[in-house]
């Protein structure tokens, strides 16, 4: 298969306006991916598949990452010469920046036809809380339907043009997320009837404001 | 089925049964199988939508054994997990553990020791065979041969788990492969108790094929049931023994050629119609094909350590970055990705579940089938839950 550079390339050329590049892996395996920005996904994806070097005819594995936001503390240096004439005083300044987070789907791509692969190929969403929406690649890989259910199910991701998007793991009441890296599980005090200790302390917490203290997860469609 | 509006763990058992009108069809009956039906395997439940005794609509549910093993994995060390990838596919504990240990020396870089590689190739083929066997003892226990083929299956799996156990400790929770090579190495006995249980397994295929292969009723309740194509296969992403009953070829043992699977002569047996007949039949024929590699192993297996010196056992830290490795394992392509972020815990672990991709196409195989033949399709996909619903 040509080298991911190339690959790329070949895209741009294929798709003016397309936003694609190579996204490295620093580790062992050096599987390198390609970023595809999600406007022109499903048009690539079908060129993949329907290429006749790529020929990459088989998902193999669909699979969500989750990237909270964080804060970057980014340090400026700067030389202030002293009046006196003296040598230059070097000051640090320190400017904090919140990076927002995002959500990550991963395709793994192997070509059944000419037995090579793996083209890792990511897909990343504008935020993690409202624009969270991604092209569904089920129509161009059947293999994708259940995995992008379960990307839906477990990180929130919301997929576009899916036959059948609904939760598949968890049940249809749930509420949260349980996959993403800021999720709480929701208070379970029923295991114990004479809560003590910071269990009486959390119990009364809650007691005193339901809606604050049990996360939104609680309300399953077991208990109501 | 969000579509009524109804939680999926609310009706429990398989007697809830529902009329639903349908002005073209007369009257459907949408019938729930499971989860507790005897011939899901597990807690799995279907809602099947039915035309008098054929089925129109399929409709799979999952997640009654969901415990969301990856964020359990993601909360730990990677070498914690590795007991915990026994519990996936719970009849496969070697090849899972395979699967995952070959994720994380990809991430890290970590040699394996020959040994070690041939001791792999030796448990992964007898997990095989032991998967393999089993499965035809449930496909015939499921279309109604009660009794004697599963008790002949479960009599050769027991000296299987056997040797497991003798090696590991367990006899189906092995936890017996480390990053770098194998926990402990096996004993010359081992390997002699392992041949003689290679050796005496051709003839036993052949007597249980003599009992059932030729038979008339399992003909009659297979042949041109559940016929999957093979670009409808790998659109699905259908692996393992499915996808190759469908008339691909595709066996990563051969593609990845990961371990030292190159160095061994065996063949890849593919389907010719890709009915239920077909799916049987492909898993007697690779049982006949890995007591060859288990034959050729067995002769060549090197002396040397199994575990490379240099692995670490305590504080092993993956440098950052990711990596995919997959295996053939005996339901299908098991896959492990790994994400790392230079913490001892896997800053994103996923398993790639093949008994679950392979239900996709669940729906499109029982399609104008009766109830009966769903119960044989659903056996010969060959599913554990555990596995699906992780």
């Amino acid at each position: 298969m040509e080298s991911l550079e190339q690959l790329c390339c070949r895209l741009l050329a294929r798709f003016p306006g397309a936003q694609v590049s190579v996204v490295p892996n620093p580790g062992a395996a050096a599987q390198h991916s390609v970023l595809l920005d999600p406007a022109h996904a499903r048009a690539i994806a079908e060129f993949l598949r329907d290429d006749e070097a790529l020929a990459l005819d088989f998902c193999s594995n669909v699979t969500g990452v989750d990237w909270p936001d964080k804060t970057v503390v980014e340090v400026t240096k700067a030389s202030v010469p002293d009046p006196a004439g003296g040598p230059a005083k070097v000051t640090e300044q320190k400017k904090e920046r919140l990076e927002p987070g995002y959500l990550e789907v991963v395709y793994h791509l192997y070509s059944v036809k000419l037995r090579h692969g793996p083209l890792v190929v990511r897909m990343r969403t504008e935020n993690r809380t409202d624009r969270v929406s991604l092209p569904s690649l089920t129509p161009v890989w059947r293999a994708a339907e259940f995995q992008e259910r379960e990307v839906f199910d477990l990180y929130g991701a919301v997929f576009q043009g899916h036959p059948d998007l609904r939760r598949i793991l968890m049940w249809d009441g749930f509420k949260d997320h349980p996959m993403r890296k800021d999720y709480v599980e929701p208070e379970d005090n029923e295991w114990e009837p004479t809560p003590h200790g910071d269990l009486l302390a959390k119990v009364k917490l809650q007691q005193a404001a339901p809606a604050a203290a049990a996360p939104s997860g609680a309300a399953g469609g077991t208990k109501s | 089925m969000s579509s009524t509006g109804e939680s999926p763990l609310l009706p429990a058992g398989g007697a809830h049964v529902r009329a639903v009108t349908d002005e073209f069809h007369g009257d459907l009956l949408e019938v729930s199988m499971g989860p507790h039906h005897p011939s899901t395997h597990g807690v799995f439940r279907m809602m099947v939508t039915l035309d008098g005794e054929r089925i129109v609509r399929l409709k799979p549910v999952f997640g009654y054994l969901h415990r969301n093993h990856e964020k359990i994995g993601e909360s730990t060390t990677y070498l914690s997990s590795m007991p915990y990838t026994d519990r996936l596919d719970y009849l496969n504990s070697m090849t899972n553990n395979w699967a995952y240990a070959l994720a994380v020396e990809k991430l890290a870089g970590v040699p394996v020791p020959e040994r070690a590689e041939y001791l792999r190739i030796i448990l992964a083929e007898l997990t095989r065979l032991q998967n393999h066997i089993c499965l035809a003892g449930f496909l015939l226990q499921d279309s109604g041969a009660s009794g004697t083929p599963l008790m002949y299956a479960f009599r050769e799996r027991e000296k299987i788990l056997g040797l497991f156990e003798s090696l590991s400790g367990s006899r189906m929770m092995c936890n017996y492969q480390r990053f770098g090579g194998c926990r402990v190495d096996a004993a010359p006995d081992w390997l002699a108790r392992a041949r003689n249980l290679v050796n005496g397994f051709g003839a036993f295929l052949d007597e249980f094929e003599e009992l059932v292969t030729g038979n008339e009723i399992l003909m009659a309740r297979t042949q041109g049931i559940g016929v999957l194509t093979a670009p409808a296969a790998v659109g699905a992403g259908i692996t393992g023994p499915m996808l190759r009953a469908a008339g691909v070829g595709y066996d990563v043992r051969k593609v990845d050629g990961y371990g030292l699977y190159p160095r061994f002569s065996f063949r890849v047996p593919v389907g010719a119609h890709g009915d239920t007949y077909d799916r049987y039949m492909i898993r007697i024929l690779e049982m006949r094909e890995s007591i060859s590699i288990l034959q050729q192993a067995l002769k060549d297996i090197p002396e040397g350590p199994v575990m490379d010196p240099k692995a670490k056992i305590r504080g092993f830290r993956p440098k950052p970055g990711e990596a995919y490795g997959r295996i053939e394992g005996p339901k299908g392509e098991i896959g492990f990705y790994l994400i790392s972020d230079g913490t001892p815990n896997p800053y994103r672990y996923r398993v790639r579940p093949p008994s679950f991709i392979n239900l996709t196409v669940l729906e499109d195989l029982c399609l104008g089938h009766t109830v009966a033949d769903s119960v044989v399709i659903l056996g010969s996909i060959d599913i554990v839950l555990g596995e699906v619903d992780r």
